[in-house]
């Protein structure tokens, strides 16, 4: 591994390591059973060279904002790299937006230069969005068919310009990244990040979970996400590890992917690891019964041992097949995005795979605490990465409070947001809006949230002011959309779900015709986005002077009303 | 060769029969996340039923976005 306390940024850390690792496998590509794509660190860097050329011929300079919105594949990697050679700042955007909300955070970041895939662009070309965007000068388009209108784009695989590009270096403090954490609807929250987070991110996590040339991480998580950045793209290439994409994510091609590449670390969201704990169980419940004893006495062995520490060595020798099914090599799964369920954490310790479980948020890096597994802690989130201070503050008498973090990876702030910057970092500590407690031993557990808003399993941040304008000219007086556990709070961070407030007017019913059309509107949002009931307001919406909603006033209000007979399903 | 209507019945029958429920109470304009309660893993597991029936491949990016039964149907006949 790179030592980082050398290195200023991540283009300068990449840079070196391309040319430390040159003969190690960089990145593996797969779609379905085909093999696509094996690249060692200097194919990978004689690839990306012409690309940081062609940005620079085309006027792409140091602090210049550079998109890609792409799904997880090696030019994903390359474009990034690129981007980071010229001195640029990386805006890595989420594929799933719509082509409206892709624009919306086009035009918000500034940036000069897009790289995409084809059947991205073919639906951001023909978006009436597209008007008016007038900071975005060139785009790049991958994998577009030969006789593609490219919509003003030029193919990625023609960027080759010839000559050696100037690097461009940049210092720690200099912006890296601008990661949108919420804002695809309503006020953008830009996190603009630094070369310094990512480089003291990357030192804290390979302390707890190293790599090295030989170990292949699997890519699924998409790449902009902070987990998938770091653990998916920085923290192998400093170590020479390998990066393993699939084109496609069906569970069986995933499945495959574990065996055929021999994976060591693979990051997931709680939904698919609840999912991979599904199919397993099904599995053993399906052992005819004398099997199923033999198994279940093997995983109460491989317990007693690991009960202080994984022993890897064992639990694969003892739970052969099931390790088998993971490749053999795995040496922990990551889980991260959302809150995971002890019960499906322990499953798997259970049978001897580590699940690296911690707490982040986008604004302060990838991660906060993580589990050292000394010993594992399902009911826990771990214990806080080395160079992370964590605190809670305003307690309650069980120790329950607000946890803030102040640390080198607290990103600078939001981009164009000074007000909403000041309120969130304070004295330099960032107020996460989580609660939580720190148990005798120092592990942090978390118990909800005191911010409006959710993060599903699939580990989305759901702000309610983002899908709000879905609603807007409904019939009705007014309306206001909630994370119900913000109304009425839970300790709890599991199935957490938006409702809408419906103030009507004077003498309206709430009609079969009034929740089909919050129907038809709440449908036209993505699945995940989408309000899951109604509350009726019995009094006018309390506003400000400028007539903006107070939300933690309605918040109050609804409040006093019953949950379970408040919340009409839709 | 199927005509989009064909090719839509089946879709239903066939996501009827892997999520049993009845063929009856799914319409080509249904939300299929929402009609079947279905998360996006599970609507991943029926794309790949469709494809073993229909013979085909459907990229990831060409479902994208999609959530009801008629363009899941559409994006698949054009690939037929």
């Amino acid at each position: 591994m790179l030592d980082l306390a050398k290195y200023q940024s991540i283009g300068a850390a990449l840079k070196d390591a391309l040319e430390t690792f040159t003969s190690e496998v960089c990145l593996i590509e797969a779609d379905r059973e085909r093999e696509k794509e094996r690249l060692t660190y200097r194919e990978f860097s004689e690839r990306t060279i012409p690309r940081a050329k062609t940005l620079q011929a085309a006027g792409f300079s140091a602090g210049d904002r550079g998109a890609i919105v792409m799904t997880n594949q090696f030019k994903w990697l390359m474009s990034a790299y690129a981007i980071f050679y010229c001195g640029g700042v990386l805006v890595p955007l989420d594929y799933k937006l719509t082509p409206e909300e892709h624009w919306h955070l086009l035009q918000h970041s500034g940036a000069k230069v897009l790289v995409t895939e084809y059947p991205i662009w073919r639906q951001l070309a023909a978006s009436d969005a597209r008007a008016g965007v007038e900071n975005l000068q060139r785009v790049f388009v991958t994998e577009a068919p030969a006789k593609a209108d490219l919509a003003g784009a030029q193919r990625w695989e023609e960027a080759l310009a010839e000559g050696q590009p100037e690097f461009v270096p940049r210092m720690r403090k200099d912006v890296a990244t601008i990661v949108y954490s919420s804002g695809t609807g309503g006020r953008p929250k830009g996190c603009m990040m630094t070369h310094e987070n990512y480089l003291e991110q990357c030192v804290a996590l390979t302390s707890v979970y190293p790599f090295a040339p030989g170990m292949r991480y699997l890519s699924i998580l998409p790449t902009n996400h902070a987990i998938d950045f770091m653990v998916g793209f920085f923290g192998p290439f400093i170590c020479g590890a390998t990066v393993v994409h699939l084109r496609t994510l069906r569970p069986e091609f995933v499945r495959e992917a574990f065996v055929k590449y021999k994976i060591t670390y693979v990051s997931l969201v709680p939904l698919v690891l609840k999912n991979l704990q599904k199919g397993l169980q099904a599995r053993f419940d399906a052992l005819p019964a004398g099997k199923r004893k033999i198994f279940n006495a093997l995983v109460a062995v491989n317990k007693t041992f690991t009960k202080g520490r994984p022993r890897l060595g064992l639990s694969r020798a003892l739970l052969k097949e099931v390790h088998q099914a993971f490749g053999g090599e795995l040496r922990a799964i990551i889980v991260g995005g959302a809150f995971s369920e002890p019960r499906t954490l322990q499953f798997f310790y259970d049978l001897g795979i580590p699940v690296a479980n911690g707490y982040g948020l986008t604004e302060a890096g990838t991660a906060i605490t993580v589990n050292d597994l000394k010993p594992f802690r399902a009911d826990t989130v771990g214990k806080p990465l080395p160079g992370m201070e964590v605190r809670v503050v305003n307690a309650d008498a069980g120790g329950i409070g607000d946890i803030c973090v102040r640390s080198k990876t607290v990103m600078s702030g939001y981009l164009n947001e000074p007000e909403l910057t000041a309120e969130t970092i304070v004295d330099g500590w960032l107020q996460t809006g989580d609660l939580g407690r720190f148990d005798a031993t120092g592990h942090l557990q978390l118990f909800g949230r005191k911010k409006n808003m959710i993060v599903t399993e699939e580990g989305k941040n759901i702000y309610p002011e983002d899908i709000e304008m879905v609603f807007e000219s409904l019939p009705v007086k007014e309306f206001c959309v909630f994370a119900a556990n913000y109304v009425w709070p839970q300790r709890s961070m599991v199935g957490e779900q938006l409702i809408l407030a419906l103030r009507l007017e004077p003498g309206q019913t709430f009609t079969d015709d009034l929740r089909r059309e919050i129907s038809v509107r709440n449908n036209r949002l993505r699945n995940y986005k989408r309000v899951h009931g109604v509350v009726i307001a019995k009094e006018d919406f309390p506003r400000t002077a400028s007539m903006k909603i107070k939300r933690n006033v309605l918040a109050e209000r609804l409040r006093e009303l019953d949950r379970e007979t408040a919340i009409l399903p839709l | 060769m199927r005509t989009i209507e064909q090719t839509t019945q089946e879709v239903l029958e066939l996501a009827a029969k892997h999520f049993q429920v009845g063929a009856a109470t799914l319409a080509p304009d249904d939300d299929f996340f929402k009609k079947l309660g279905i998360d996006s893993l599970q609507a991943l597991e029926l794309l790949s039923r469709l494809e073993n029936h229909f013979g085909i491949e459907l990229p990831d990016y060409e479902v994208q976005g999609v959530s009801d039964f008629r363009t899941l149907a559409e994006r698949i006949q054009s690939r037929l």
